[in-house]
């Protein structure tokens, strides 16, 4: 068996290729749906109702993909400069601290500016959270990998710490919570009865505006170029170092600001169960689309709808709701296998 | 014995070969035979099919149609294994050694079953030494291969087909990498080798070569087989037409005085790591000149390179551009002084292969206010500009959003040296400008060159092609062990003169001088 590159892919290849690997990515969990013991049928149908099936289930996947979208983008920016932020969590976690830390009291704002304002230091935050691995790596060579993943637990510790300690909400009956967000600086709801927040539009905005960037502006062109050849463009003159701190502060900010949304926005106080890994699932989300900002969207509202429904099938059905991730973890290898077969040919041998 | 001779025995024949990939006919209904004792050289532009051949007949890839039959057996299609078993090795141009093990370890890899206890290694190094013996390639089984030089390693390469009981070989581009004098040594081996009965496929650019060792010349074009014809009915400038499809001509040096001084590099010494890469090493460039730089790749061509290019700064001496002396060396400031640079390697420092030929064509002055204000890209002007610079330099296949890695490598050489010489810089470098470049782009590339020379920029060229050094050249100077010859006139020095300085005659006293 060989791989033979394609002159050519036909555009029907490309758009059903996606679709092609989530239906069988469907058909392969089917089985451990019935292995479950759970008929197939209907419980596919309780995880799309669950996901898409009302009003409430589409706001909350909507509120789910929120964070999803600015981690992905997060993760999307910093593997075009080959950064490779494995610290989405952490970055997280750092600007949902300083939300509790400036919005609780601290400073007071009308609502137009306290808003921004909780958006600029939670960026700022995670920015300086991912600035120290970045010098790291340009100053000392030191991996990044190693040094965004430890950090994450450095982060959630330092949280958990505040948390249990000097931070913790005396109004809150004993639980580990902070003190919730002032009343200006919490994202206005968008739909009511439900928990969807502004901070849907913001991450949809901010979407768009990365992809402006990486598209259209020198900065974008600076961090795809060294992503994609460091030499050919240190060669041509771009500031590699330079590039990568940049790109460094701006993916730092981004997952950040997923912590802000959720502070400021679906909790309105600080836990430490704000986030089920959603610095880690914005990695597979930017995979997903292929690192391209937009996409990130579509990827995100795919893996918030497939945690959504999960739960909801997992409560109808009796079948446990880690079959969400088998389903999102399936779809990205399928998902990778079929854009590489469009690009590739299997031969088989005579 | 005689009846062989005189009735060749065919040992390779390659019947009606096609290979596709897509719409691209790669292979064309090839065919041709290889007798025993004969060198076949297979000739041809890049892109003319020879390296999908060759991965056809090694069984790297399998053909769409024909056959390839070795000793009168048929070759299953797409299984190296195969191949070598029935006595077809390969030497690459790239070595395939490992740099850690010895030249017996590098040889047997592979060869012993994997999970056997015993190694008998006395009988392998008997065999080896034996084959060693037969066929003059001297070497030592048990040093590393990082303590041998390039014509060493070569050697082992080819060691380690014949012990696989190889009876054909084929060598891809043998002496790109090898002084004259390594080359002829080559040469005299595979005369050995064929007396012995061994055949071999030959591939290669330079035609001087071929016409000195082939008895049969095979011509792909546009992945055809366009000639088979013995050497001995074969002339140069028949050959260069049949590879380019059209009468080729090359362009001239005229003869110009030197102006002022552009470039004065004096007794500048770099390190990296500890290691001196420039050793004192002094140059001067003039308006009107082309200074080719020999050396057998690795003994300083990429440092001198890298300074010019701003990659690297001098810890000793000085570098004067157009009356000024250079504090800062970065690829920026280099640029902002006017010297235009076309790196070694296209693939890699030359290009962003996932990029447009538009966004490659401003990568180094996308500062610019006519390509950016505000930190917002222009696209139209850089599309405008790609536009002009596509047909002014006559880059073929390509729209300005082309994504450069599809391109040809003489196209892809055409976007770079746009890139380095629209702005008229005064100082060029030319780093191998025209290596894997087939005929064609060649000329396109000496004739930029000469069109910068004649309007008083001057060129520093480094190229491992020495009749292309000795062509363009107006002085040529050798580079060894990081120093550097005297200037050398191109139009007095034969190539084995330069072969002999390039193998470090004359330069022992000036390493002395520099270790004390």
């Amino acid at each position: 068996m060989q791989l033979e590159p394609r002159q050519h892919t036909p555009l029907w290849m490309t758009v059903s290729a996606p679709i092609i690997a989530v239906t069988i990515v469907l058909i392969l969990s089917g089985g451990l749906i019935m292995w479950a013991g759970a008929p197939l049928f209907e419980s596919y149908v309780a995880l799309f109702v669950g996901a898409f099936g009302s009003k409430f289930a589409i706001a909350e996947t909507l509120v789910r993909a929120t964070p999803l979208i600015l981690t992905g983008l997060a993760a999307a920016v910093a593997f075009r400069a080959k950064l490779w932020n494995i610290g989405g969590e952490g970055q997280l976690y750092a600007g949902a601290l300083a939300v509790t830390y400036f919005g609780t009291g601290l400073i007071e704002l009308p609502p137009y500016l306290m808003i921004p304002f909780l958006f600029i230091v939670g960026a700022t935050a995670g920015g300086l959270l991912l600035l120290f691995p970045a010098l790291l790596k340009t100053r000392l060579k030191v991996d990044e990998v190693v040094t965004t993943l430890l950090l994450n637990f450095v982060i959630l510790l330092f949280a958990n710490y505040l948390l249990f300690g000097p931070w913790k909400d005396p109004m809150a009956m004993g639980w580990p919570q902070g003190a919730p967000v002032l009343e200006e600086g919490i994202l206005p709801n968008l739909l009511a009865k439900t928990r969807l927040h502004a901070g849907l539009i913001i991450s949809v905005v901010m979407a768009v505006v990365i992809w402006l960037v990486m598209s259209k502006t020198k900065w974008g062109l600076e961090i795809r170029a060294v992503g994609h050849n460091p030499e050919a463009a240190r060669f041509a003159g771009i500031p590699i170092n330079k590039t990568i701190i940049r790109t460094a502060l701006i993916s730092g900010g981004l997952a950040a600001c997923a912590g802000v949304t959720e502070v400021a926005g679906t909790k309105e106080y600080l836990t430490l169960d704000i986030s089920p890994g959603f610095g880690y699932t914005g990695i597979a989300v930017a995979m997903l689309a292929g690192l391209n900002p937009l996409g990130v969207i579509v990827a995100a509202l795919f893996f918030a709808g497939i945690y959504n429904g999960a739960d909801s099938m997992s409560r109808a059905m009796d079948v446990s709701n880690y079959i969400a991730d088998v389903i999102t973890a399936g779809s990205l290898l399928m998902v990778m296998l079929a854009v590489m077969l469009t690009r590739m040919r299997i031969r088989f041998r005579a | 014995m005689g009846a062989a001779l005189s009735e060749p025995e065919t040992v390779l024949s390659v019947n009606g070969i096609t290979k596709r990939f897509g719409s691209l006919v790669a292979n064309d209904a090839i065919s041709f035979s290889l007798n025993k004792g004969k060198v076949l050289a297979l000739l041809g532009e890049n892109g003319a099919g020879k390296t999908t051949l060759m991965n056809i007949i090694f069984g790297h890839y399998m053909a769409d149609e024909g056959s390839i039959e070795v000793f009168g057996k048929a070759l299953r299609a797409s299984n190296p294994a195969e191949a070598i078993s029935h006595g077809v090795g390969m030497v690459h141009q790239h070595f395939t050694l490992a740099d850690n093990l010895t030249v017996l370890e590098n040889i047997t890899l592979g060869t012993e079953p994997l999970w056997s206890v015993t190694r008998d290694i006395a009988a392998a190094k008997a065999k080896i030494q034996k084959l060693a013996e037969e066929f003059g390639l001297k070497v030592e089984p048990d040093t590393q291969i990082k303590d041998l030089s390039v014509g060493e390693k070569q050697r082992v390469e080819i060691l380690k087909a014949l012990y696989r009981g190889a009876k054909i070989l084929i060598l891809d581009e043998p002496t790109a990498v090898l002084t004259p004098q390594e080359a002829d040594q080559l040469f005299a081996t595979l005369k050995d080798m064929l007396a012995k009965g061994l055949s071999v496929i030959f591939i290669s650019h330079k035609l001087g070569e071929v016409m000195a060792i082939a008895d049969d010349i095979a011509v792909l074009r546009h992945g055809k087989l366009v000639a088979n014809f013995p050497v001995s009915e074969a002339s140069r400038e028949i050959i260069a037409e049949k590879m380019v499809g059209e009468a080729v001509e090359k362009p001239e040096r005229v003869k110009m005085t030197a102006g002022e001084t552009l470039l004065a590099i004096e007794g500048v010494t770099a390190q990296e790591g500890g290691h001196a890469l420039l050793k004192n090493i002094s140059l001067s460039l003039h308006r009107h000149q082309i200074i080719g730089i020999a050396g057998v790749s690795g003994n300083g061509q990429g440092a001198l390179s890298d300074l010019l290019a701003g990659l690297v700064t001098p810890v000793k001496g000085s570098v004067t551009l157009k009356g000024e002396g250079l504090t800062r060396f970065n690829p920026s400031d280099m640029i902002a002084h006017g010297v235009g640079r076309v790196p070694e390697d296209r693939h890699v420092e030359g290009a962003v292969g996932e990029f447009s030929v538009e966004e490659n064509l401003i990568l180094e002055e996308y500062n610019d206010s006519r390509f950016s204000k505000f930190g917002w890209l222009n696209m139209s002007s850089i599309t405008k500009h790609a536009k002009g610079l596509i047909t002014a330099f006559d880059i073929r296949g390509a729209a300005p959003d082309t994504m450069i890695r599809s391109l040809s490598g003489g196209n892809m050489q055409k976007v770079i040296l746009a890139r380095a010489l629209e702005n008229k810089p005064d100082v060029i470098l030319a780093n191998q400008p025209t290596r894997g470049l087939d005929v064609g782009a060649a000329t396109f590339v000496h004739e930029q060159l000469f069109k910068a020379r004649a309007r008083g920029a001057g060129v520093v060229l480094i190229s491992e092609d020495l009749e292309e050094l000795l062509s363009l050249s107006d002085k040529v100077v050798v580079m060894y062990h990081g120093m550097c010859s005297q200037p050398l006139d191109a139009d007095d020095v034969t190539q084995q003169q330069l072969g002999l300085l390039m193998s470090g005659e004359g330069f022992s006293e000036m390493e002395a001088s520099h270790a004390a």
